[in-house]
């Protein structure tokens, strides 16, 4: 069964993040890198992204004749989605255990973090017998 | 050479020797991991070759020879340090030929293969994968395809499932008879996660997925023909061709699902039904009944009634209760709560599922809720059944499950005042 890992943050998290040391953010780099290596040698890995930052993110919908209306002030309390990892695990708690790992990312000072790692499962495109 | 026609010829006898291959590599050189590397490879070699260049004339020592040599240019890779190892790999191949007949030990080393394969070491995700490959003679991009992942994350899980293989140091042998029922079980159960892996829709790129369902048949077809008085594996099988027989029937032109009730039962496979009846008549009979023949003797039930008003609910009552009285499965109290209902009306059907409620194992799956609202319609509690159709669409995993569910929802809501829709999406 697949999952999708959800790495949430506001405006004002990416902002703090920006204002790290240098070391402390290679120390982060290098958690995430060495984590997707981790989920690919552990046979798990589906895909993982990082997204942009949220200071050019824009919500669109369908205006008229096609001509989209974009829409792109967003309040500081709002939560971005920052990356997210999709795994293929065995059960739901095998999941949270990567996620726990994934929270667990370096902050300031190499000081261990506990972001909070939204987990939701992917639905499948096929049912089980039930039997 | 017309190389297209061939194509599922080859891929058809490639399959097929792939077991034979790798158990005589196996035996000559001891080293399951990297045995299966060797006739990955030389599959792969052939499927290049044989349609350029046409079939040799004799594919099995061909592949021997190959994969022979790939085991051999392994070991000696490492020869440095492993210089004895070398010298034996070196005379090894002067017996390749030999080796490349067909010996009486073919079928127990298919046999071997999946006893290894399936071993309870192996997590059922790591064994469904290595099966497929070691024992089905699929490529890990085959693999990756059907299970929706990148290749290299199933390379991984197969290279890992054969390390654990290596380091529990699992001989290649049959179980010893005194292990050999439970370890054939573990094998059947892996089988039927492989058929349960691709019952699915026969929809657009789910297509593929739908060849896991044949390929758990073909396998088990194997077992079967080489352990024809075990009663379950003649058991699985026949459940297993008298599921798939109402494949085409299940899912609508959408991919959507299709509930038996509403089958066209003009698309089940007739043919598939009758091999399925005549292999589970002749099995029952012989007296050691298990859980996949009762399981496969409710699916015939299901099959030989003319329509779904004609089903011989008491019948398979009576089957749900020989199965309760034999496995501790919550699934079967749940599927047995339905032939209940039917029997002996939804309350008798309802009564039995809170007795589910306190079972850790399934008062959380979704289809206790899907089971209770489908009986709660059946009993004219329409607002319940609408709101436990919600729930299940809440929980379950699959796709094309939540959208059944919700239209089953839809469909009832739009029947109810509107006061009462408040619930429905």
């Amino acid at each position: 069964m697949k999952y999708i890992l959800m790495m949430n943050g506001t405006k004002a998290h990416f902002a703090e993040y920006a204002k790290w040391s240098k070391q402390d953010i290679e120390a982060n780099v290098a958690f995430m890198r060495g984590f997707s290596k981790q989920l690919k040698d552990e046979g798990v890995f589906v895909a993982t992204e990082g997204l942009g930052w949220p200071d050019q993110a824009k919500l669109v919908r369908a205006g008229k004749d096609n001509v989209p209306i974009t829409d792109g002030v967003f309040p500081e309390s709002k939560e971005f989605l920052a990356g997210y990892w999709i795994v293929d695990v065995e059960s739901p708690e095998q999941a949270y255990q990567i996620a726990a790992r994934a929270s667990g990312a370096p902050g300031p000072g190499g000081v261990r973090g506990n972001m909070p790692i939204e987990v939701r499962q992917v639905l499948s495109g096929h049912s089980d017998l039930g039997l | 050479m017309t190389t297209r026609p061939l194509e599922p010829a080859i891929e058809h006898l490639l399959r097929e020797l792939t077991p034979q291959v790798l158990g005589s590599v196996v035996r000559r050189f001891r080293d399951f991991a990297a045995a299966e590397d060797a006739v990955q490879e030389a599959s792969l070699a052939a499927a290049t070759q044989w349609p350029r260049d046409g079939l040799p004339e004799n594919p099995r020592a061909w592949l021997t020879q190959v994969a022979f040599r790939r085991v051999t240019d392994h070991i000696r890779s490492e020869s440095a340090r492993r210089r004895r190892e070398s010298e034996a790999a070196f005379e090894m191949e002067q017996v390749a030929p030999a080796a490349a007949a067909a010996s009486e030990s073919d079928e127990d080393d298919t046999l071997i293969l999946l006893f290894m394969c399936c071993h309870p070491a192996l997590t059922p995700a790591s064994a469904i994968a290595l099966t497929l490959r070691a024992v089905g003679g699929l490529t890990t991009a085959e693999i990756a395809h059907a299970f929706l992942v990148p290749e290299a994350t199933m390379a991984q899980r197969i290279s890992r499932a054969k390390q654990s293989i290596k380091d529990s140091d699992i001989p290649f042998q049959l179980p010893t008879s005194g292990e050999r029922s439970q370890r054939l079980r573990a094998v059947l159960h892996v089988l039927y996660l492989i058929f349960n892996e691709g019952y699915t829709s026969s929809a657009g790129p789910q297509l593929r997925r739908a060849d896991l369902s044949v390929e758990a048949v073909r396998l088990t077809r194997i077992v079967q023909q080489r352990q024809p008085n075990d009663t379950e594996v003649a058991g699985l099988l026949a459940l297993m061709l008298l599921t798939d027989a109402r494949r085409l029937a299940r899912t609508g032109e959408g991919g959507e699902l299709i509930p038996l009730a509403q089958q066209d039962r003009t698309l089940w496979d007739r043919q598939q039904i009758a091999e399925g009846v005549a292999l589970l008549s002749a099995t029952l009979p012989k007296g050691a009944v298990g859980p996949y023949q009762l399981q496969a003797a409710i699916a015939a039930v299901h099959d030989e009634a003319a329509t779904a008003e004609a089903t011989d609910w008491p019948q398979i009552l009576a089957l749900y209760n020989l199965l309760k009285g034999m496995s501790d499965n919550p699934m079967v109290a749940l599927n047995r709560a339905i032939a209940e209902a039917m029997v002996h009306g939804a309350t008798k059907g309802l009564e039995l599922l809170d007795a589910l409620k306190d079972d850790p194992r399934i008062a959380e799956h979704h289809r206790v809720d899907a089971v209770r609202a489908h009986l709660l319609e059946l009993a004219g509690d329409e607002n319940g059944a609408v709101k436990h159709y919600q729930a299940a669409a809440g929980k379950t995993g699959s796709l094309p499950e939540r959208n059944y569910l919700l239209a089953q929802a839809a469909r009832l809501s739009s029947k109810l005042p509107a006061t009462n829709r408040k619930g429905s999406v």
